[in-house]
């Protein structure tokens, strides 16, 4: 993926990598200068240790044999390889003997510790030219080249020294190179800069490998989204199977995804429904009106006709009903209403509602309740789901092979209150139909002559679903038992 | 079975004074004609404040108030008539009522709750039911209609002066019909009074029941007296 530079600072991945680099350079920074300035304290203190024992032989020195025998052990320290600094002058600064040809003017002048590190030049190495040209040995030469005594420091050297009188008003400077710590300093120096380099180099690398296999999966995850958006609602999110942060947001969004899809499903499932089977009742209440317009009819014709109209727009109306009543149940509405309700005088109720339609149809309706059960629910909606099963077991009970009979039975079966409704009469053999006889305006093929809108067991399984309980249809052999099975402990 | 009967003939039961609050335009314009065909007289308010406006200052026997209204919402129009004393009865009309909606409704100081869609002869048989003029016999104790009488305290039906024997719910459905006798009561009117519940019921088990209650109160008697009312309900009317 070609990305401009300020597409690239867009990311997240580089903003963070960019971020990081910068702050582990600054602590790598912070760190080092403290290093060195220790460091750099601790040589300093080293050097000045070396100076005083010196200092301490020389002085040993010169109690001994006066300024003769100091003038030849500084002679004699001065020749050995890698010496320290030896300068001994008069009184006015010249120099008498020592190492240093030359030295940064007003170093000799004051006594005690020099305060910073001074340049100067030993006898034989550099500057020789300088010699044969002429110029002096003075200490303080005022020609240019003591005007930049720190920037030919390069080619002559940085020391630090002790400076003394002498009794006879002679003066004496030992000091030492500070080569070592300077060598050091530039070592941490190219380390550092190498260290920041590496560091660079590393950020981008990190960027590039993690940032970027970042970038991947969200672009790869955003492609996905775009393409379920374009339309492919059976697509899903890409999920590698690595366990990560990018999988668990993946899966969750599948999850997401395949609810949604499931709750659309149902919601083609219903307009298909009710573009289907409210198309039907529609067509007879028009062809009706039509027919009554057409024909030539006497008053009553109308009216009777009208009365059909106003019939089947009812029945209309309720099946809408039906529908809106499931829909909000199974979007899962407030809990609000929600109470104790007494299952047994629900059933006595619905039982006693029915009796005299069951007796009519000459159905025997009977009611087993040995106990009181209290559960927490709606009992509009307990007393809907159950009139709506007795209405189904009644109707279909009148083809049974025996006396037609339909038993209502409130019991408690393990962690559950069970209602069941059996009737005696053909039930559904198929498990598959079974099955589907909750389904929203699944009337199957026995029962499409049979009044009803295809909605009553939809509505007491939505119901049941809206206890945290649910309803069971099993063979009772012969007929069928439907089952609304409570949770003992109801959480609304 | 009685002879199907002309439309004046279900709905009047004196004119009453309506007070619809609707902003469905189409709507109040149907109900203002239908009640008016009823023999009734409906105002219109196409929001909550004008509603409450008319409703604070006019007479009014019932009011049909929409829940969803603009500028102000049914419920509380009614909670604030109420905190003013204003006692006419209030029917309230819900798109999308939950469950939870009547409660609700009738909390908020309603006396009635149809959800929409609903058919006009519902609505028509509740606002008359509703009817302040109407409902007095709250407080009698015995309730008389042709030669129908039924006693609240003792229990006891009689017609003609002959004893009737009636189940409990058989009782209580005669009580509820002779209350409102002369005004149409419907199926769903009689769910609600008589069993307490409020759904529709998928077989029409009102209708056996009423005409369990029919054949003990008419056999034998030459008159009826408990009408079918064809796409309303039932009607108790003597002579």
């Amino acid at each position: 993926m070609a990305l401009s530079l300020p597409a690239i600072m867009k990311t997240t991945a580089a903003r963070l990598s960019a971020l990081y680099l910068l702050l582990f350079a600054l602590c790598a920074v912070l760190l080092v200068f403290y290093m060195t300035s220790l460091s750099a304290r601790m040589l300093t203190a080293q050097t000045q240790e070396t100076i005083n024992d010196e200092v301490l032989g020389l002085a040993q020195a010169y109690q001994r044999g006066g300024l003769p025998v100091l003038v030849r052990v500084v002679e004699n320290r001065s020749r050995q390889p890698g010496a320290n600094l030896y300068l001994i002058a008069d009184a006015n600064g010249q120099i008498l003997t020592g190492n240093v040809q030359s030295l940064e003017p007003g170093v000799i002048e004051t006594e005690g510790w020099t305060t910073q590190p001074f340049s100067y030049q030993r006898f034989g190495e550099g500057e020789l030219d300088r010699l044969r040209s002429g110029a002096t040995d003075q200490p303080a030469p005022q020609g240019g080249d003591n005007s930049t005594p720190r920037s030919t420091g390069e080619k002559g050297h940085n020391a630090i020294a002790l400076v003394l009188r002498l009794p006879n008003q002679m003066i004496m400077l030992v000091g030492r190179d500070l080569g070592e710590p300077e060598r050091f300093r530039a070592v941490i120096s190219r380390a550092l800069t190498l260290a920041l380099g590496m560091m660079g180099l590393g950020g981008l690398l990190i960027w590039f490998f993690v940032g970027r296999a970042a970038l991947k999966r969200i672009d790869s995850v955003s492609d996905a989204s775009r393409r379920i958006m374009g339309g492919d609602l059976g697509g899903r999110l890409p999920v590698t199977g690595a366990g990560d942060e990018f999988d668990r947001l993946s899966e969750n969004l599948n999850a997401m995804l395949a609810r949604i899809a499931m709750l659309n499903e149902g919601l083609k499932q219903v307009s298909d429904n009710i573009a289907h089977d409210l198309k039907t009742p529609l067509t007879r209440l028009r062809n009706r009106a039509e027919a009554t317009l057409a024909g030539r009819h006497k008053t009553d014709d109308y009216r009777q006709a009208l009365e059909g109209t106003i019939a089947e727009s009812d029945q209309l109306i309720k099946t809408f009903n039906a529908i809106l009543m499931i829909s909000r149940l199974e979007a899962g509405y407030s809990s609000e209403q929600t109470g104790p309700v007494d299952l047994a005088a629900t059933v006595s109720d619905v039982v006693e509602l029915y009796e005299p339609v069951a007796e009519e149809a000459g159905v025997t309706l009977e009611a087993t309740v040995p106990e009181a059960f209290t559960i927490n629910g709606n009992r509009e909606l307990i007393g809907q789901a159950l009139s709506n099963i007795v209405d189904n077991a009644i109707k279909y009970s009148t083809d049974a092979a025996e006396t037609p009979k339909v038993r209502v039975a409130l019991e408690r079966a393990g962690s559950e209150i069970k209602l069941t409704v059996t009737d005696n009469g053909h039930g559904i053999p198929d498990d598959a139909d079974r099955a589907r006889a909750t389904e929203r305006f699944v009337r199957l093929e026995k029962s499409r002559s049979q009044p009803g809108s295809g909605l009553g067991l939809s509505l007491a399984k939505a119901i049941m679903t809206f206890h945290n309980g649910r309803l069971d249809l099993l063979p009772a052999n012969p007929g069928l038992s439907v089952v609304m099975c409570f949770p003992l402990r109801e959480t609304h | 079975m009685t002879a199907p009967q002309t439309s004046n003939e279900i709905a009047y039961n004196g004119s009453m004074k309506i007070l619809v609050m609707e902003d469905d335009r189409e709507a109040a314009d149907y109900l203002q004609k239908a009640f008016a065909e009823a023999g009734h007289t409906a105002h219109v308010a196409g929001d909550g404040e004008t509603g409450f406006a008319l409703a604070d200052a006019g007479d009014y026997d019932v009011m049909v108030v929409d829940r969803l209204m603009p500028r102000r919402d049914g419920l509380s129009v009614i909670a604030a008539l109420r905190s003013r004393g204003n006692t006419t009865p209030v029917l309230i009309l819900s798109a999308l009522g939950e469950v939870d909606d009547r409660v609700t409704g009738l909390r908020a100081g309603g006396d009635d709750y149809l959800t929409k869609p609903y058919a006009f002869s519902e609505l028509l048989a509740r606002v008359e039911v509703l009817n302040r003029r109407a409902g007095a016999r709250e407080s009698e104790t015995v309730y008389r209609v042709g030669d129908l009488e039924l006693d609240r305290l003792s229990h006891s039906v009689k017609r003609a002066g002959r004893e009737i024997t009636l189940q409990p719910r058989e009782f209580r459905l005669l009580e509820y019909l002779m209350r409102h006798a002369g005004q149409v009561v419907t199926r769903t009117m009689l769910l609600e009074n008589v069993w307490d519940y409020h759904f529709d019921p998928q077989t029409n088990v009102i209708d056996v029941h009423v005409s369990r209650l029919r054949g003990k109160i008419e056999k034998g008697f030459d008159k009826p007296i408990l009408h079918t009312i064809r796409g309303a309900g039932y009607m108790l009317k003597g002579g």
